[in-house]
């Protein structure tokens, strides 16, 4: 059971998470790379912009990966989030799970991207070409 | 007392600065503190929901604060 959490403005690296929960002891990594889309409801986004709330959002990773090692025989939990400017195409999430059996490695990787998105402190903008908005901020 | 309050995403733009400072009663608890703040600023009711977050926790309307916790508004999450 070991779990790695950052939070960063540096780019993520997609093959560093790999390695780090690969063992010999596993028979399968689902990983989950979220990336910048270009576009929101059919407007063009140009860029996004994230922040955090570094410490309760580690904190609150912290909650959720333990969960996952209750529910799901999981060996490696990897969770990398990126802040600062990112463009289209580039990566502001990689979550990655090793697992002896690849049914615990896709269910907790779906739990942790999923329970993420509802409770982590980390707040995203979408800047479009005629103004710039806080995802999820209003009804 | 004095109660130092940390903002993030939309809470930021809202209070126009990242964190602020408001008197609370002592004994004060969650609520009066989001009465206070939603009085002082009422784009706060605009948002789909907000929390507010004591020492890295997300906090119950009856908590009580006192002046040595770390206060922080949480808008509604849009990470991932």
């Amino acid at each position: 059971m070991q779990t790695q959490i950052e939070i960063h403005a540096e780019p993520l690296n997609i093959q560093q998470c790999i390695d780090w929960v690969m063992s010999p002891d596993s028979g399968g990594i689902d990983v989950f790379i979220g990336t910048v889309r270009n576009a929101t409801k059919g407007k063009t986004v140009l860029k996004l912009e994230f922040e955090a709330y570094n410490k309760m959002a580690i904190s609150e990773i912290n909650k959720i990966t333990k969960q996952a090692f209750k529910q799901w025989p999981v060996q490696k939990v990897l969770v990398h989030h990126r802040t600062g400017t990112l463009q289209v195409g580039e990566i502001p999430v990689i979550i990655a799970v090793s697992a002896a059996h690849r049914d615990a490695a896709f269910e907790a990787c779906r739990y942790i991207i999923d329970t993420l998105k509802q409770t982590v402190p980390i707040w995203k903008k979408e800047f479009f070409e005629d103004g710039e908005v806080w995802v999820a901020a209003h009804p | 007392m004095e109660i130092n309050i940390l903002a993030f995403g939309i809470a930021k733009d809202i209070f126009g600065v990242s964190s602020i400072s408001v008197e609370v009663s002592e004994q004060g608890n969650i609520a009066t503190l989001k009465a206070l703040l939603e009085e002082r600023y009422p784009k706060l009711k605009q948002l789909a929901s907000y929390m507010v977050a004591v020492n890295n926790e997300y906090a119950e309307d009856k908590l009580i604060i006192t002046e040595r916790d770390e206060v922080a508004i949480i808008p509604p999450v849009s990470g991932g």
